[in-house]
């Protein structure tokens, strides 16, 4: 190799980090201040790790970058094989982005066992990057199904409330799919001998089989995405996870669901998914319009953001699901601007939430008065959220809804109410928090941001702008993989000329 | 370059209030803003002389999204009509940035209230140079998003929080409408660009397409989606609901945004599709329907309300309603001239009746005022003009535009076109009585306001009376000025708006009969005289009326019962289908029969174990990766090759 093995540093990096927050021994307070130092320099590298990915990925190239790959088990014909292509460029970027700013986001916050805090974030951050990179269905299960153990520790140990059920529900829920998803896997191995991604993309499964194949998985990912009905894990585990553990999993652990409707059921099952196409879009269209009004009526803060991302992820489902151009594209950006943005609207609740320990609307109003930098940080990701131009939010959910237009104009009506009820209850929301009459005794003693509140915001407030004002710098290095990936499901060519 | 500045100097403006306006205080920040606004407007009047008769060009910025040939660019679209729109914005934009210095003096977030003014100057210049339709909804939402602002500019009050929210909700239903209606257009054309569209507009005259089921006109299944978008925005009947809300804010807002400016967006969107519209015959008269339609009913609620800022805002829903159905009848031309009128004039009611207001310690209600018309002698004599002009008396600028709109009407042959001359001849007449009706309850008569608030009463200082003057120079000769834009060759928009071949409307309301040209004069005179009779000749006649028609009054009065219906229906429906989903839906069913049922029989034992375990799993977990990793790490190093 004559180049740095980049894409086994990115998860690697943060790996060695953890080991070595593991043997940190000390008076415990210097523990605490060791370790987040660690921590921060060590998802800071990752994240420039990935900075430098970003750099070597050549963006005319439509097919998998950065390749590594060596024999793992051998007698199994099973590899560590990474790579990159467009479609999972952004979201390795995004998990390095989201830890970094989780790592900051909690520094004065978190209170309980800061070492093993760090330690997990930093597992996850490894694992989060492998997920997207492994280029083997092996692999990449084991990326997948690993990052359900340390967010479940997140839930259950650092959570609040009912943080046990929650965490069970969690676990429950994503193991049943996960489970399915196994079964799919062996099947497939069994049927085309090989479990690299790239070779399972060109074989050609048989129709029946590529019926079951598509719903084992479907169970494994549409309870990630979360899409009706298996949605109801979500407001808990947000509920009751940390913040961070909310960030990470809105930012990521949720486009796993739609990252592998791209990754596998389109291009591996393609006649399965064009067969099933209505089902996805019926579910999406009920969650988009469901989850809204169920989010107009939440009278928790963390509650209400869950359920709003159901309904955001609904728009990606869609997306995905158009098979052209328009709709992936779209539904990717929708996933990269929604990882953003919740991640940063969890945060906000956060920041409260840190302060008066209650997560309950009617427990706040007014907040303008005394906390100016808030309000309008608050006020960008709100915006961001219900999707107004010239934010990140409004690229996806219009490129989504012309996309889906032009295959089925009832699908792009129904899902347009969301613009609707979208800004009902966000802006309700924020009318409840931020305006209003400041009354509350404690509320009046509330600071604004601290600085390190405001560092861990900046880079989503800019990228949540620019995402928004110049879509093209994101786009353009997708729209190869995205031909590609058209291609291998054999889109018609007036769709491809279109283009 | 000119018009890149003449755009942006406002955004410049709005950032340096908006975040920086602690550092540089409150006359820093106006200062800024309205420096840069006058910058602006003076770019716009040198535009404006310059661009008109002159051919459309493209001032390309940025690259925004390219998807295939779905692809929009941040660019200026510079021709006659963006450049009448840019004016308009600009200078009266610029006027109100300076009234606000004296409306706002007392208020303590000044930087905050300079920056959303102009931060809406600038989203209503971007959507009224785009070329594009998505470019269009940036401003078109953007213009949104600060009224949004500015309605509850004064967040602490519930009312102002309510009447934010409402206003953007019900703009987000018309959006709706917008967005189906780009996707639709992408769909028949294969582009958002304007030039293309307009370029193959004539050749989907008559051509069917399939949406929602139903066989539809194209063009006019397009029209149609993307007028629900200007209905919401132009407070359209049906859509209207926010806009007399929006009085909740403060009174320079209202004349900005809720009269002259961001209201008439509706217009010139359709103005600006016209290539569209033309060959959509069924779409233009449902417009010309709607619009006519909206300018008797907002008049008719207008003759019954008696805050001052009402009245003036039903009037201007009344009168966006003109300007739609003259574009509905084809007259554009005479729609954009009734826009660039009604601008001038309403801005001016609005600043003067905030005039009023400040000179009467902040009351609104007009039965409490009276008899001060001595005591503010500028603002009597301003308001009469705004009057006087919004009423179409001859000479003053909405003569010649309403007299337009009206002609027009009559020379048309859409479906509705005599339908809406004679609403719109009727409505004439409501609006110069309610016109009445506010000068007299508000200036004349015994004083009705207490003794302290009397004593108060004072002339508002120059700041605010100078845009005042200059504003009412425009309500008197804009008029005239305007005139070439009636041209009936169409010389003055050298194509920028578009009219069909069999379109000869702006020729023909030329010859209409003398008795519809009189029409509206006699209407003013009946309405002004009307009003006379019963506020100053006979006082005690309102009442009775009042009484002796108490159903259609209570109609009137209670604006038709919409806000009542609509909770009904939409706020108390959503919020009931809400609750539904959730306890029934997700906590009755979902969970009921999925992981709680599964669950149930389990849970107890789950939870014991798992609590046991917390504290230690995840060492074992934690182990067992660092194991996985050094798996990989040994093949990598030492296996591989």
């Amino acid at each position: 190799m004559g180049y740095l093995p980049l894409l086994f540093l990115a998860w690697f990096v943060p790996l060695v980090g953890a080991v070595f927050i593991f043997f940190i021994r000390g008076e415990e307070a210097v523990v605490a201040q060791n370790a987040r130092s660690v921590a921060l320099w060590t998802a800071l590298a990752t994240f420039i790790i990935t900075l430098l990915i970003w750099g070597a990925f050549d963006p005319t190239q439509a097919g998998f970058q950065l390749v590594e790959k060596s024999v793992w088990l051998p007698g199994l014909n099973i590899n560590y094989h990474m790579g990159i292509d467009g479609i999972s460029l952004w979201f390795v970027l995004l998990s390095a982005l989201l830890t970094l700013v989780c790592v900051i986001n909690c520094w004065h916050s978190a209170e309980r066992w800061i070492k093993e805090y760090m330690i997990v974030f930093l597992l996850m951050d490894a694992l989060m990057i492998g997920v997207f990179c492994a280029l083997d269905i092996v692999l990449f299960y084991i990326f997948f199904e690993g990052i359900l153990i340390p967010m479940y520790l997140i839930i259950g140990i650092w959570g609040g409330g009912r943080r046990i059920y929650s965490a069970f529900k969690f676990f429950l829920y994503t193991l049943v799919g996960s489970l399915l998803f196994l079964v799919a896997i062996l099947v497939m191995y069994l049927e085309a001998g090989t479990t690299e991604i790239p070779a399972l993309m060109q074989h050609e499964f048989p129709p029946e089989l590529q019926t079951w194949l598509w719903l084992a998985m479907f169970a494994s990912f549409a309870v990630k995405v979360p899409m009706w009905p298996f949605h109801t894990w979500l407001p808990d585990a947000h509920v009751d996870a940390p913040t961070e553990g909310s960030v990470l999993l809105a930012g990521i652990l949720l486009k796993l669901g739609g990252y592998g409707f791209l990754r596998f059921s389109l291009p591996m099952l393609p006649d399965a998914s064009a067969f099933f196409t209505p089902l996805i879009f019926a579910l999406s269209v009920i969650a988009i319009v469901y989850t809204s009004l169920v989010a107009l009526m939440q009278t928790d803060m963390k509650k209400l953001i869950a359920y709003s991302s159901v309904a955001h992820m609904g728009i990606v489902t869609i997306g995905i699901f158009t098979t052209n151009a328009l709709g992936i594209t779209g539904g990717i950006i929708q996933m990269l601007s929604h990882g953003i943005v919740s991640a940063a609207l969890f945060m906000i609740v956060g920041v409260v939430y840190h302060r008066l320990h209650t997560r309950e609307i009617a427990r706040y109003g007014g907040l303008a008065e005394n906390m100016p930098v808030y309000a309008l940080t608050f006020m960008l990701f709100m915006l961001a959220s219900v999707g107004l131009p010239g934010t990140s939010g409004f690229i996806g959910e219009v490129l989504v809804i012309v996309g889906v237009f032009q295959i089925n104009s009832w699908v792009a009506l129904l899902a347009a109410t969301g613009m609707i009820l979208g800004a009902a209850y966000m802006l309700w929301l924020y009318r409840r928090v931020v305006f209003g009459a400041l009354e509350r005794k404690d509320l009046l003693a509330l600071r604004d941001m601290r600085v390190n509140e405001v560092v861990a915001f900046a880079p989503l407030v800019l990228l949540a702008l620019f995402m928004g004002i110049y879509p093209s710098f994101f786009i353009e290095p997708m729209q190869a993989s995205i031909d590609n990936l058209l291609v291998q499901i054999g889109a018609s060519g007036t769709e491809l000329a279109a283009r | 370059m000119l018009h890149t500045v003449l755009v942006f100097a406002p955004l410049v403006g709005a950032i340096v209030a908006g975040l920086f306006g602690r550092a540089i205080g409150d006359r820093g920040a106006q200062i800024v803003t309205c420096g840069l606004m006058v910058l602006s407007a003076l770019l716009a009047t040198v535009g404006l002389f310059a661009n008109v008769g002159e051919p459309a060009r493209t001032v390309p910025l940025l690259e925004w999204i390219y998807v295939g040939s779905f692809q929009a660019d941040w660019a200026l679209r510079v021709d006659p009509l963006s450049s009448v729109m840019m004016f308009v914005v600009s200078f009266c934009s610029c006027w109100i940035h300076i009234y606000s210095v004296g409306y706002m003096a007392h208020d303590k977030s000044i930087p905050r209230f300079m920056a959303y003014l102009s931060l809406f100057t600038f989203f209503m210049l971007m959507l009224v140079t785009s070329d594009n339709l998505l470019q269009l909804f940036f401003g078109w939402e953007g213009v949104g998003l600060a009224s949004y602002l500015l309605i509850g500019f004064w967040y602490t009050r519930p009312s102002a929080c309510a009447a934010a929210i409402k206003a953007f909700i019900v703009n987000r239903v018309g959006d709706f409408g917008f967005v189906l209606g780009i996707a639709g257009v992408f769909l028949v054309f294969d582009t958002i660009q304007y030039d293309t569209i307009f370029r193959g507009a004539a050749g989907m005259a008559n051509s069917t397409i399939v949406l929602f089921g139903t066989s539809w006109d194209t063009l006019d299944v397009l029209a149609f989606l993307l007028f629900i978008g200007a209905m919401g925005k132009s407070a359209q009947l049906g859509l209207h609901t926010w806009l007399p809300d929006a009085m909740e804010g403060p009174t320079p807002v209202s004349a900005l945004i809720h009269a002259a400016t961001m209201v008439t967006a509706g217009v010139f969107l359709v103005a600006r599709m016209s290539p569209l519209f033309e060959y959509a015959p069924d779409a233009l008269a449902f417009v010309t329907f709607i619009g006519a339609s909206t300018a008797l009913f907002a008049a008719t609620i207008g003759l019954t309300q008696f805050d001052i800022k009402r009245v003036i805002a039903y009037s201007t829903c009344s009168q966006l309603g003109y300007m739609f159905f003259a574009c509905g009848v084809g007259a554009y031309a005479a729609g954009i001239f009734h826009l660039y009128t009604h601008a001038f004039f309403k801005a001016l009611l609005f600043l003067g009746a905030g005039s009023v207001i400040h000179a009467m310690s902040d009351e609104q209600d007009m039965r409490r005022m009276g008899g001060i018309w001595r005591l503010v002698p500028v603002t009597y004599a301003m308001m009469w003009i705004g009057t006087l002009a919004l009423i179409g008396f001859p000479g003053f600028a909405g003569f010649f535009s309403k007299d337009a709109v009206l002609e027009a009407a009559w020379a048309s042959h859409n479906a509705f076109a005599h339908y809406a001359f004679w609403l719109g001849v009727t409505a004439a007449v409501l609006t110069a009585f309610y016109s009445g009706r506010l000068i007299w309850m508000t200036f004349h008569g015994e004083p009705r306001a207490d003794h302290e608030t009397m004593h108060h009463v004072h002339e508002s200082p120059p700041v605010m009376t100078i845009p005042l003057g200059v504003l009412a120079v425009g309500a008197i000769f804009a008029g005239w000025l305007g005139l070439g834009m009636l041209d009936a060759e169409g010389q003055f928009w050298a194509g920028s708006i578009f009219t069909g071949p069999d379109n000869h409307v702006m020729h023909d309301m030329h010859e209409v009969p003398f008795w519809v040209k009189a029409a509206p004069f006699v209407a003013m005179a009946l309405g002004l005289g009307l009003s006379y009779v019963f506020y100053i000749l006979a006082p005690d006649l309102p009442a009775r009326v009042a009484s002796a028609f108490r159903p259609l009054h209570s109609l009137f009065y209670n604006k038709w019962y919409f806000d009542e219906l609509y909770d009904l229906v939409f706020v108390r429906g959503a919020k009931a289908l809400g609750v539904a989903f959730w306890r029934g839906g997700d906590q009755g069913v979902i969970d009921r029969f999925g992981p709680d049922g599964v669950a149930l029989s389990t849970l107890a034992a789950a939870r014991r174990a798992v609590r046991i375990q917390t504290g230690y799993v995840y060492h074992y977990a934690f182990a067992m990766l660092i194991g996985v990793a050094a798996l990989v790490t040994w093949y990598l190093v030492f296996v591989r090759g």
